[in-house]
């Protein structure tokens, strides 16, 4: 890189500013004995094309999904993106790092936002959608402390096993609450409702519960409503996107708030992120709801204009008072999801969750036919499953990646979700890939 | 802008109407809602709920603004202004009458001597 914008004379010019002849009387103070005598060792020079020529070969030691195949899951698929999402989200008009929200010059946005939030309405159940937050776990967090503060209560029961990785975010935002996150058991994958009724009391703000849950089995959230709303709780529950192709939307057994993570729809999954974070509500908490939302107007002239709404529960306006300090929404990603459900529509949602459902069963069923391996949940599932190993996962996964497969998540690594290989297959893998994982597995066994 | 004589006012702009029985109907002032403008919603607490002199018991909120309501007296709120739901701008058009906004029952008639007669609030906002 070597480029320092000084000429020598600048350099003469500052040092003579400082009083000090030269750089070595600059910095004399420094001890000889530990001062580098010789010049770095550094290699040559290259030029422009040769430096990346190298930074290419070094990133293809990278092992990318277009040349591995990929059974991971734990809260980010991959699921297919269709071109015409990045198309449109890089047009110049939305491709921006900064979200413009004033009306008068973001129509389109607000727009967006708008129709994003309809959709994630219909998709849900629910009533009122905001503009999106970072991702699932800094929503859930949100959904959290909205039940805090709705009820004016301090305890938070968690039902069954949620993503450990959602968790420490609800410990990180509720810590300066001395909020009180209780854990139930999930001996057999699912919520233990004995032990949940035991801990839910008229202390409790909130039940959350994540449907599938964190080893893609469906909890029994009738019941887990049941329970909540006895003592006047918030129902919380987070949700797969994509899952809502199939299952029961959670506005129609009862959910309070809705949170999720919308990766699923239409936005690769990078290094972790940007992701997206969904939040819906029943009407009745429109004003503790966080973050952005859209609302649809008409301006003076009569015609339909879109602009923020119910700001006075933001921190702009409402100070130490707001419902949270999130003042802005994940809009390029949101956008992403839009175009992402536009496209798919009603039929085509349903359709890529039908596949991943049949393609998980049908590699559940060939891997639990594998000498030594076997489910380890007698549970119905969406597109993840748990699988007990006959040989480590670790091992499993350092004689997998190689052959460019990457066989799923080591449950071993969270504390408290026992072990495991967390399996997850969407609609993108194929029968051959499918195939090829089980015979990988076969030779292991 | 009137200030009827026979309310108490707080510093913080409500109004305290004593009824018999020493159940007090409390309100914002005419000044109030003329600075807030166009009032669109009313969080108002739960029946039952007792709260101190110049706590907050809910919040008021304009299209651009909201602000803490302060109760002027210590009690137990008894009764609720179900009509702000739907009609917030009662408060506008009727601050000390229709547009009223709790009742609440007194714990301690004394505490009545800490507020302002209309013509100190009056000085107060020097009108």
């Amino acid at each position: 890189m070597g480029f320092v914008p000084n000429t020598d004379e600048d350099r003469q010019e500052m040092l003579k500013a400082i009083g000090v002849s030269s750089f070595e009387e600059l910095i004399s103070d420094i001890p000889p004995e530990i001062r580098l005598k010789e010049d770095l060792k550094l290699p040559e020079p290259l030029s422009e094309y040769e430096v990346l020529k190298e930074l290419q070969t070094i990133s293809e030691k990278n092992l990318d999904l277009n040349h591995a195949i990929s059974f991971l899951g734990g809260g980010a698929y991959d699921h297919f993106v269709p071109s015409a999402v990045l198309t449109i989200i890089s047009r110049s008009e939305f491709y921006t790092a900064y979200t413009p929200y004033q009306a008068e010059v973001s129509q389109g946005t607000l727009q967006a936002i708008y129709e994003y939030q309809t959709m994630i309405c219909r998709l849900t159940g629910m009533d009122v959608a905001n503009a999106s937050m970072y991702d699932g776990g800094s929503a859930l967090a949100e959904a959290v402390l909205l039940a805090l503060g709705h009820t004016g209560r301090n305890e938070v029961v968690i039902a069954g096993p949620v993503n450990p990785n959602y968790l420490t975010v609800i410990r990180t935002y509720t810590h300066p609450r001395r909020a009180d996150v209780k854990l139930t058991r999930f001996d057999s994958g699912v919520c233990d409702i004995d032990d949940l009724k035991s801990k839910v009391t008229d202390k409790t703000a909130c039940v959350v519960v994540q449907q599938p849950n964190f080893f893609g089995n469906i909890e029994n959230v009738f019941e887990i409503e049941k329970i909540t709303h006895n003592v006047g709780a918030l129902f919380i529950v987070a949700i797969d996107p994509i899952s809502l192709g199939l299952l029961v939307s959670p506005g129609e057994y009862g959910a309070d708030v809705v949170v999720g993570e919308g990766q699923s729809l239409g936005i690769p999954l990078s290094f972790g992120g940007p992701y997206l974070g969904i939040f819906a509500v029943k009407e009745f908490l429109i004003r503790k709801i966080p973050g952005r939302l859209a609302g649809i107007t008409i301006d003076r002239d009569g015609e339909r204009g879109f602009a923020l709404t119910l700001q006075t529960r933001e921190q702009h306006i409402r100070r130490e008072k707001a419902t949270s300090n999130i003042c802005t929404n994940q809009s390029l990603m949101m956008l992403a999801a839009t175009v992402y459900m536009a496209l798919m529509g009603k039929q085509g949602l349903k359709e890529v969750a039908t596949l991943c459902l049949q393609k998980s069963h049908y590699l559940a069923e060939e891997i639990s036919k594998i000498n030594g391996f076997k489910l380890k949940y007698n549970q119905p599932f969406f597109k993840e499953f748990v699988v007990q190993t006959p040989v480590p996962v670790s091992k499993i996964k350092e004689k997998l990646q190689p052959k460019k497969i990457l066989p799923g998540i080591d449950l071993s690594k969270f504390d408290g979700y026992g072990d495991g290989l967390l399996i997850a297959v969407t609609e993108k893998r194929t029968k051959k890939e499918i195939d090829l994982f089980v015979e990988e597995l076969k030779n292991l066994a | 802008m009137q200030f009827p004589e026979n309310l108490k006012y707080t510093k913080e702009h409500e109004w305290i109407k004593i009824e018999d029985d020493s159940i007090g109907v409390v309100g914002i002032t005419d000044y109030a809602q003329s600075e807030l403008g166009d009032i669109v919603y009313v969080d108002l607490p739960t029946i039952g709920k007792t709260v101190k002199q110049l706590e907050s018991f809910g919040t008021i909120e304009a299209v651009k603004a909201v602000s803490d309501l302060f109760s002027p007296v210590s009690g137990e709120i008894i009764e609720v202004n179900e009509k702000l739901k739907d009609s917030p701008d009662l408060i506008n058009k009727d601050p000390y009458g229709e547009g009223w906004i709790i009742k609440i029952r007194l714990k301690d008639l004394s505490e009545l001597n800490n507020l302002l007669s209309a013509e100190d609030y009056r000085k107060l906002i020097g009108k």
